[in-house]
């Protein structure tokens, strides 16, 4: 495929637009050299365009152009089954869209994608978000077609990320509430403070009552809007709990809230008092403060992707010869469809013109290519290597093998856990104690003092509010997930730490798990090279694309010196072929050396890929790539096995059996050959038998069982790269934290109980008062922050400490 | 002290003034991408230099 030839310049010039070292000599202007033509094409572009400072905003800022797609190819976005589902917003004159784009990647980017309207006539504003890499652009719905935006965007080299997903509408923008009710809240609550600062020194007495009622007045007035606004939120909750006859944290709280407001707005009306509203506000506003620190997500990534995220928004269709994009939902069973090299076949089809070498490892793990015939049944969801093969759909893209696995029961059902099901728990009996103690501290007053029964009926509700309780589990579990994101990993939300710290079974994935895609173990069996046969080797090595050859080239990485490769050729499927110096090269498989007359010797016992060398027409040896186990689980899986029930499940044929066996101990349980329906169904009799299980895993292939499981963890190279829905998305490079991170979890929790304990020794004390009818505002106003604010600082702290001692504390990794 | 009947009332509005500031801010989206704009601040610089700086020969060329 490729010519070998060598760099054959002197000294290589960086392209001016994207820093690639320029090979040809041919896109040059003025003074600046380019890779190129898409290059020089996108400079020319900006220069005329006045845009040329988007070059003195970074060196070689630009993305290296893909070939120019055919003209057409974008056009389906203006089918009228598309659009209206990708934009945001759209009439006569005007359309709003926002783009994926992620090849942006730095401030001249940004720049150049808001100065898109110099660009092209009919553009209008647009605006970046950097960290999600979107843009939002509007543009004359006349005068610009979505499809001549998307291909502008793509000869600039940013080619908008377009899948089937996006044709479920725009995703859900963040929630501005919260912000509004933390400001109302913030702003009622710092007022009444000020207000009520005087109440508590006694500096009213001068002016007497009519001065404290125009501070009641005003409280009132501050109060109502964060009353009604601001705790709307706790209102709806509280009802909705109470009408299925269950109690939530909010119960007490609304109770808590209402009691407070009630006391406080009769005071002032009768004119005995200036209320309580500093506590009221105060109380709403730590709520919500806590509810904010709980709600930090991690933008960036999402948990929910299912295939949908995966899938093309379009394929190639070939109708009557001609080739045209059509949108994938409008594919039908027995369409013709085009697949070109790095394409995914999006539904189960017949291979019906060309060699298929298919690359499965985003299913299945498994990183070895599969050829196929035509006539040969394709699953959905591999990628074509290689050149463009035809393919009949056979099957729905709703139906085809890959998509099934989401028609599975545990897809649709949610899980059903409570956000803070700790929580609930001890509110729970709180609750009950709470009314207890109110009913009975009625009880006793309305015997001896009438008139008191009803005051502190009101007063123990009023304390008793579990503002502390309610603020323990967000900090807590808050600060541990942020704790966590900073090692890369991420949590879905607070409450995954409560269940890391219940699971007791820990099923692992084989593949990209336990062993590291792209990290095999590269031996060579039979007389070993010459320094110089390993430079042969390695020039050949160096030309193929082939995931062996690569794996080759790196382990001989160095071994310079060989010539230039003349004649080289690649064969999926069979191998590569080239010489070097005068020698005749051949790598690849048994059968095609076999073909050309080379004895290749039966291969020793090891799995794994082989890779067979020939020189000259001579068998030389064999190149064995075998899974490495990835070090630092060597260490990290004898210390799990003491605590943990550990299994292996694996898609994979058997032959690393007993290497696993000794790793995971005599108790675990392996399986191997496992379909992505039985690996699920392993997890659902582990759970039958009353296990919490956590499942890691990798590949599409485990994301029923990630699912099922109770705590789905996904283990991604990078963490851009597409993961399976999961609770927990942890970076490779963090498993050997998995341990620390097990450690950490259950340490976070006993925090929470003992915040508990924190709280409810404020709630006694305060409703020793309460009860005794004494309750004043200064104590209310003293106890009410004191509670919040100390269980907050000993719910952070402690956190931050446990996760010094188990090793995860420290500043921020930087992603590699 | 009658005075602040009439002060307090007035700091109240002029906390409200903030507050439909802060409402302004959130509803224009300000919250929502902390990232961006500190890296559009960055590229104002380019333009600026060129006006005030660029030698007036360069149009020529």
């Amino acid at each position: 495929m490729i010519e070998g030839s060598g760099c054959a310049f002197a000294a290589v010039r960086p392209c001016f637009h994207c820093g690639e070292s320029c090979r040809d000599e041919r896109f040059v202007s003025g003074e600046k050299t380019f890779c190129c033509a898409g290059c020089l094409a996108v400079f020319e572009l900006l220069t005329e365009n006045g845009l040329d400072d988007f070059y003195s905003l970074d060196d070689a800022a630009g993305v290296k152009v893909k070939p120019a797609a055919p003209a057409n190819f974008f056009r389906c976005l203006d089918d009228p089954g598309v659009r209206p589902r990708l934009v945001d917003y759209s009439d006569e004159q005007i359309t709003r869209v926002t783009l994926r784009l992620p090849a942006m990647h730095c401030i001249a980017c940004v720049w150049l994608l808001e100065n898109l309207f110099r660009l092209k006539p009919g553009i209008g504003p647009s605006e970046v978000n950097f960290p999600r890499k979107e843009v939002s652009v509007s543009f004359e719905t006349g005068r610009v077609k979505l499809s001549e935006l998307a291909a502008l965007l793509a000869s600039l080299g940013y080619e908008p990320d377009l899948k089937l997903s996006d044709m479920d509408g725009p995703r859900s923008k963040p929630s501005r509430r919260l912000w509004l009710q933390l400001g109302v809240a913030g702003f009622a609550f710092g007022n009444i403070m000020l207000l009520s600062v005087s109440g508590y020194l006694g500096l009213d007495a001068e002016n007497g009552s009519a001065l404290r009622r125009l501070f009641g007045a005003v409280s009132f007035l501050l109060a109502v809007p964060a009353l009604l606004y601001s705790a709307a939120d706790y209102w709806r909750a509280a009802w909705t709990s109470l009408r299925q006859r269950r109690v939530t944290i909010e119960v007490p709280i609304a109770v808590g809230i209402l009691a407070l407001f009630a006391q406080s707005a009769a005071e002032v009306v009768t004119g005995r008092g200036s209320g309580y509203f500093d506590s009221l506000t105060g109380l709403i506003f730590f709520l919500l403060c806590g509810k904010w620190f709980q709600q930090k997500t991690f933008e960036r990534l999402a948990f929910d992707r299912d295939y949908k995220s995966f899938f093309p928004l379009w394929v190639t269709r070939k109708e009557g010869g001609v080739e045209a994009a059509v949108a994938l939902s409008q594919v039908r069973v027995g369409d013709r469809l085009v697949l070109r090299n790095g394409e995914l076949i999006p539904a189960d089809a017949l291979l019906v013109e060309g060699q298929a070498v298919i690359d499965y490892s985003f299913v299945t793990g498994e990183s070895e290519p599969v050829e196929k015939a035509a006539g040969d049944y394709l699953y959905a969801g591999g990628r074509q290597a290689g050149n463009a093969i035809e393919v009949e759909t056979l099957k729905p893209v709703s139906q085809s093998y890959l998509t099934s696995l989401w028609n599975q029961q545990v897809f649709h059902k949610n899980k059903g856990r409570t956000l803070d099901s700790l929580t609930n728990l001890y509110s729970k009996r709180f609750t009950r104690i709470v009314i207890g103690v109110a009913v009975a501290s009625a009880v006793f007053w309305s015997f001896r003092d009438a008139g008191r029964a009803l005051k502190s009926f009101a007063s123990v509700l009023i304390v008793a509010c579990p503002c502390a309780l309610a603020l323990a589990a967000p900090f807590a579990l808050g600060s541990a997930q942020r704790i966590a994101g900073r090692r890369r990993i991420f949590l879905r939300n607070p409450s995954v730490v409560e269940t890391l710290a219940r699971v007791d079974t820990i099923v692992f994935d084989k593949t990209g798990t336990l062993s590291a895609a792209g990290a095999e173990e590269v031996t060579f069996q039979g007389p070993p090279l010459t320094g110089a046969e390993e430079g042969l080797v390695y020039a050949m090595a160096r030309h193929s694309t082939h995931p062996y050859s690569a794996r080759i080239a790196q382990a001989l990485a160095g071994r310079n010196g060989a010539g230039p490769v003349r004649s080289f050729l690649e064969t999926p499927g069979c191998g590569i072929e080239g010489s070097v110096d005068g020698n005749e090269i051949w790598m690849g498989a048994a059968a095609w050396l076999e073909s050309r007359g080379v004895a290749v010797p039966a291969p020793p016992g090891a799995g794994g890929g082989m890779v067979h060398l020939a020189i000259n027409g001579k068998y030389r040896g064999t190149y064995a790539l075998i899974n490495a186990v990835r070090p630092e689980m060597e260490r990290l899986l004898p210390g799990l096995s003491r605590h943990y029930k550990l299994a292996l499940l694996s898609g994979d044929r058997e032959k690393e059996r007993e290497r696993f066996a000794a790793l995971l101990g005599p108790s675990a349980e392996m399986r191997f050959h496992q379909s992505p329906v039985e690996k699920l169904a392993f997890i659902r009799d582990q759970q039958q038998s009353g296990r919490a299980v956590m499942m890691i895993g990798d590949g599409l292939n485990d994301a029923g069982a990630l699912q099922q499981s109770d705590l789905g963890v996904a283990v991604v190279e990078s963490i851009h790269a597409f993961s399976p829905a999961s609770d927990v998305i942890l970076a490779a490079a963090a498993l050997p934290k998995l341990d620390a991170l097990l450690r950490f979890a259950k340490g976070s929790v006993r925090v929470v109980r003992a915040s508990f304990v924190i709280s409810a020794v404020y709630n006694v004390v305060g409703i020793s008062f309460a009860a005794r009818g004494v309750l004043s505002p200064v104590i209310c106003a003293i106890l009410m922050p004191l509670s919040s604010v100390s269980v907050v600082a000993f719910a952070c702290g402690a956190t931050a400490l446990l996760a010094r001692r188990a090793g995860l504390g420290g500043a921020e990794e930087a992603e590699p | 002290m009658i005075v602040i009947f009439f002060l307090i009332p007035l700091s109240v509005v002029i906390a409200a003034v903030f507050l439909i500031a802060f409402i302004w801010a959130v509803r224009s989206g300000q919250y929502e991408d902390t990232g961006t704009p500190a890296l559009r601040l960055l590229t104002e610089e380019p333009r600026s230099k060129r006006e005030t700086n660029a030698p007036k020969e360069n149009k020529d060329t």
